[in-house]
């Protein structure tokens, strides 16, 4: 038993705790604040001077198939880990007053972290898949009784949706399992990669393919992102916290700890179709994201394109872009939470989230007012955040990789890359308008009714905020434990 | 482990068992019959604990023994077997309040004992099954097994659609049993024998075929591949009754619905237990023969295939519950035959899939009916409606309800995700690509209509706020169950030891 297992174990035992009957709200803060503090002491005692996994523990489930239930963290892992901690708090000190079960609320917001934080932990391919899916009968349950608007329709999609990603997922991690020669077979993530290298670079094609459409399924891939929007703008708020925040980053977290070092072959003779659908995220998705009229859809798009930054990190496939794809992953989970946060704060209060109902609410709320405004410039990229760092880290990879000497035209990921620019200004219109509509001008009718939140909100998001600017004025403070992980996994 | 007793002595005790049942309903004095199924639970109970002391390697055996032969695997579907009856009695003593209602009687409980002695001498057949190498035995105790529930789908008398359902019940099987007979006759006509290993012997080594052949100067398989490939057809045929493949599955949705509950859940567990048992012994022989493997997989896939569309796509719709499971039973065939179809190139990985699908498969079903019971007999009426706001009625139902409904759906941690990666591994693995992507487009139907159980219990207001009693015992097997089903999602070694392939040893001819 390592700090690790009790990173994953806490909030999954804690949910078993309140569905019999504790103190809701009261174990789920408790239990969050020791997840938090476990995963920065395991940060802290994490000897990055040793550097690949640690805090390793093992429970042999299967001898037959090499099944165990193995957990272990490296840098990347731990950076992961801490979002997930971070954002649960956030996400469970922000939840209002549940009127209706709110032990079932409780249970399954834990059961989401405890779920995603387990993803992160396990270096067994097999619980690394089956923890994430753990997470997929309570978000169906959390925004099925507690959503808003259309709730059982986006309900329906998102589970529809994740289910058929990860099936699809299922099959191409069982080629994987299944390309490697029968006496070597493992689910052993960390002795995966030197196994892959024997596997054909047909096969490896046609494995990628399948992690990419799985995972692309549950990260909101074009065009596979319609699931999204509806699902974020009607989850309670915890939920699409939770989700947009850190449930979605496990697909990225695959595909840089599966397919990045394991199938190098394969992103080439696909690269240049995981190229076009990611400047569709980023362009096409953005140019969505500026029709929307409500805040809450509009910010549910907005995390739609934003995948599109992290997957051109990915398809870089260098140190820089694929360090810079993670770091995106951490600040975009941090700035996305925030804006869920104060969203569900303005649902409250206000009578409609729709841009033409809202302005000046910064006036009586001028607590709102700032925090959405940096929240809003983290999103859009601005220094001092840890989004621009990581951004000009993507940027810099995928045109340094797509460089060839010599030549005169721009290669495919150059031109991708141009294209992901445009994005920044994308998201500052969207961005903008909105916080111009709702937060300043002369007050509507009804804008008086949003007041400054209560403390239960103020310090999440000054906590979401403060990491987002420790990573922006201080990168090194995570890119110390993220770089020297990627630079293992692609060394390999 | 000692072993003491011979296998048999497991189904003679249980054949005991269901005659002095039957004396019991006959002379018995008291007019509730309901504590012959408690003392029945108690020694097929007891009964599960001895056969880990029975002997379970093969010996040479001779005379009627060859009939007969008892491996790890088999005693393992024994246990199933004797599991299985166990719930199913639970089921039918919390179904009794319905029963008589339906049965002529004096007073209240006569007439109910057959009801729970059938399902002892069903269970026997079953475990007859489980050891049967030979197709004379293979049909008495796949027979057994059927008249059996001929009896009980149409055991209330006084309901037409029971009645009904029994009707459908008789002719269809009777018609399959009749293929049965006829495909077994014409591998008879072909090899001369009706053992499986000799047949399997027969075929892949030459042979001279009896007399009626050889007269027409047709010698061995040489020519005679169509004559093989007749007699597998039909036999493929009486069993894709039994396992409700489709395109045979057209009685199950009535049959499934006017049957008692509980014989539901035993017609859903046991006769395709059977039926795949049967099926994965008879395949064993076809496809060791080169001449016909490649038509009866072709044949057998687009069985899956068409038995996981038809199956899932159509469970869509439903509205009530047993109409729900009975279409949620064929697309679990579905899966089934898809592992069945990677036989001919990964037997073992194939196996082991079936023998753990089928392991998982009877919890999940069996827990989803026994709630089912309970919750119809309170809420009178088993549509999906009647589950509404279930989790406030009773949060201990509707939590277990949704352990069982993921299990089927195949969500991870629970035991039957395991048996779906199983079987989606051995496709994988023998390259089935067409039907990897009818069983990904099943799938994903299949989480729609079980989360609308769940969504009906957690997501909707109650009907009635009557809050709902469980008996004692019932309470125990849905814990046992629900508990097991969590268990084997994270560890499913307890399954994987016992369905592990031995070494095989070579059979005495």
């Amino acid at each position: 038993m390592s700090a690790l297992n009790l990173i994953v174990l806490l909030p999954i035992l804690n949910a078993i705790v309140v569905m019999l009957g504790a103190p809701a709200r009261k174990s789920a803060l408790l239990s969050s604040w020791a997840q938090l503090a476990l995963s920065i002491l395991a940060l802290l005692n994490y000897d990055r001077t040793l550097g690949g996994y640690q805090f390793k523990t093992t429970l042999h489930v299967a001898p037959e198939w090499n099944l165990n239930l193995f957990m272990g963290a490296d840098g990347l892992s731990l950076v992961m880990l801490f979002l997930t901690a971070l954002v649960t708090l956030a996400a469970v000190w922000v939840t209002p007053k549940i009127e209706k079960r709110e032990n079932l609320f409780y249970a399954c917001v834990l059961l989401i972290s405890g779920g995603a934080a387990g993803a992160f932990a396990s270096l067994d391919l097999f619980f690394f898949y089956a923890f994430h899916e753990l997470a997929l009968v309570p978000t169906f349950l959390l925004i099925g009784i507690w959503g808003s608007g259309e709730r059982q329709l986006a309900a329906w999609k998102i589970t529809i949706y994740l289910a058929i990603g990860s099936i699809i997922l299922l099959v191409g991690l069982t080629k994987l399992y299944l390309a490697i020669p029968v006496a070597a077979r493992t689910f052993d993530m960390t002795k995966l990669p030197a196994l892959a290298k024997g596997i054909s670079a047909a096969d490896q094609a046609s494995i990628y393919i399948w992690l990419l459409v799985g995972f692309g399924v549950l990260i909101s891939l074009f065009p596979f992102h319609s699931w999204a929007a509806p699902a974020y703008a009607s989850a309670p708020t915890p939920a699409a916290m939770l989700h947009a925040g850190v449930l979605k980053k496990f697909g990225l977290y695959g595909l840089i700890r599966l397919a990045v070092p394991m199938l190098p072959e394969g992103a080439k003779h696909w690269a240049t179709l995981l190229l076009v659908l990611l400047v569709c995220n980023i362009l096409y998705i953005g140019l969505v994201t500026i029709a929307q009229k409500r805040l809450d859809t509009m910010l549910g798009y907005s995390s739609v394109m934003h995948m599109g930054y992290i997957f051109l990190g990915i398809a870089a496939g260098n140190v820089i872009g694929v360090s810079g794809a993670a770091m995106l992953m951490l600040a975009h989970g941090l700035s996305i939470a925030a804006l869920f946060a104060m969203c569900g704060t303005l649902r409250q209060s206000s009578p409609s989230l729709a841009f033409t109902s809202m302005g000046g609410v910064a006036k009586h709320a001028p607590f709102l007012g700032y925090a959405f405004g940096m929240a809003a410039f983290a999103s859009i990229g601005l220094p001092g955040f840890a989004n621009f760092a990581s951004e000009m880290m993507v940027f810099f990879g995928s045109f340094k990789t797509g460089a060839t000497p010599g030549a005169l035209t721009f290669s495919g990921l150059q031109i991708a890359t141009i294209c992901g620019l445009w994005g920044v200004v994308i998201s500052a219109v969207y961005m903008l308008r909105a916080y111009r509509k709702i937060f300043q001008g002369e007050p509507l009718v009804g804008s008086e009714l949003v007041k400054d939140p209560s403390c239960c909100v103020r310090w999440p998001v000054i906590l979401l905020l403060a990491a987002l600017m420790l990573g922006g004025l201080w990168p090194k403070s995570f890119l110390n434990f993220i770089q020297p992980s990627v630079e293992a996994l692609i060394a390999k | 482990m000692q072993q003491i007793l011979p296998a048999i002595s497991l189904e003679v005790t249980v054949l005991i068992l269901g005659v002095l049942m039957l004396f019991a309903e006959a002379f018995a004095k008291s007019a509730d019959r309901s504590h012959m199924a408690r003392y029945a639970i108690a020694v097929l109970a007891a009964l599960i604990g001895f056969s880990f002391f029975t002997q379970s390697a093969p010996t040479e055996l001779t005379g009627y023994w060859k009939f007969y032969s008892v491996d790890a695997t088999a005693l393992f579907f024994k246990r199933i077997a004797l599991g299985t009856t166990i719930v199913v009695l639970v089921m039918a003593l919390e179904y009794r309040h319905v029963l008589q209602k339906y049965i002529p009687g004096v007073e209240a409980g006569q007439g109910t004992g057959e009801f729970y002695s059938l399902p002892v001498f069903i269970c026997a057949g079953l475990m007859f099954m489980a050891s049967a190498v030979d197709f004379i035995l293979i049909f008495v105790a796949l027979e057994l097994v059927t008249i059996g529930f001929y009896v009980l789908v149409a055991y209330m008398r006084r309901n037409m659609q029971s009645l009904e359902a029994g009707v459908k019940y008789l002719i269809l099987g009777a018609l399959s049993t009749g293929f049965l007979v006829y495909g077994i006759t014409w591998i008879f006509g072909l090899t001369g024998e009706t053992h499986l290993d000799a047949i399997k012997h027969a075929l892949t080594t030459g042979f001279t075929a009896p007399s009626a052949i050889a007269e027409k100067g047709l010698g061995g398989l040489q020519g005679n591949e169509a004559a093989l490939l007749f007699g597998i057809v039909l036999i493929l045929i009486a069993l894709g009754f039994k396992i409700a493949a489709a395109p045979f599955q057209l009685w199950v949705p009535d049959v499934y619905q006017g049957a008692p509950t509980p014989v539901t859940a035993f017609l859903s567990v046991g006769s395709k237990a059977a039926g795949f048992i049967v099926l994965v012994r008879v395949l064993d022989v076809f496809l060791a023969v080169p001449a016909v493997a490649g038509k009866v997989t072709a044949l057998l896939a687009i069985m899956a295939a068409a038995t996981l569309l038809y199956g899932n796509l159509t469970a869509l719709t439903q509205d009530n519950l047993k109409r729900l499971f009975a279409y949620s039973s064929i697309a679990h065939a579905g899966y089934l035959l898809m592992a069945i179809v990677a036989m001919s190139v990964q037997p073992a990985l194939a196996k082991e899939a079936v023998s753990f699908y089928l392991a998982g498969y009877l919890l999940m079903t069996l827990l989803s009916f026994l709630i089912l019971i309970i919750v119809a007999r309170h809420s009178r009426g088993d549509e999906l409606h009647h589950f509404n706001g279930l989790a406030k009625r009773s949060p201990f139902l509707a939590f277990a309800m949704t352990i069982a409904i993921a299990s089927l759906a195949g969500v991870p941690l629970t035991v039957g995700f395991i048996g779906k990666f199983l079987v989606f591994k051995a496709a994988i693995a023998s390259g089935h690509w067409a039907l990897i992507c009818i069983a990904i487009v099943a799938v994903a139907a299949g989480f729609y209509y079980y989360i609308r159980v769940i969504a009906a219990m957690y997501w909707q207001q109650p009907n009635e706020s009557a809050p709902i009693v469980i008996a004692p015992l019932s309470r125990l097997a849905i814990l046992i169950l629900g508990g097991a089903i969590l268990f084997l999602g994270v560890y499913p070694k307890p399954i994987l030891s016992q369905i592990k392939e031995p070494p095989q040893a070579p059979r005495q001819q």
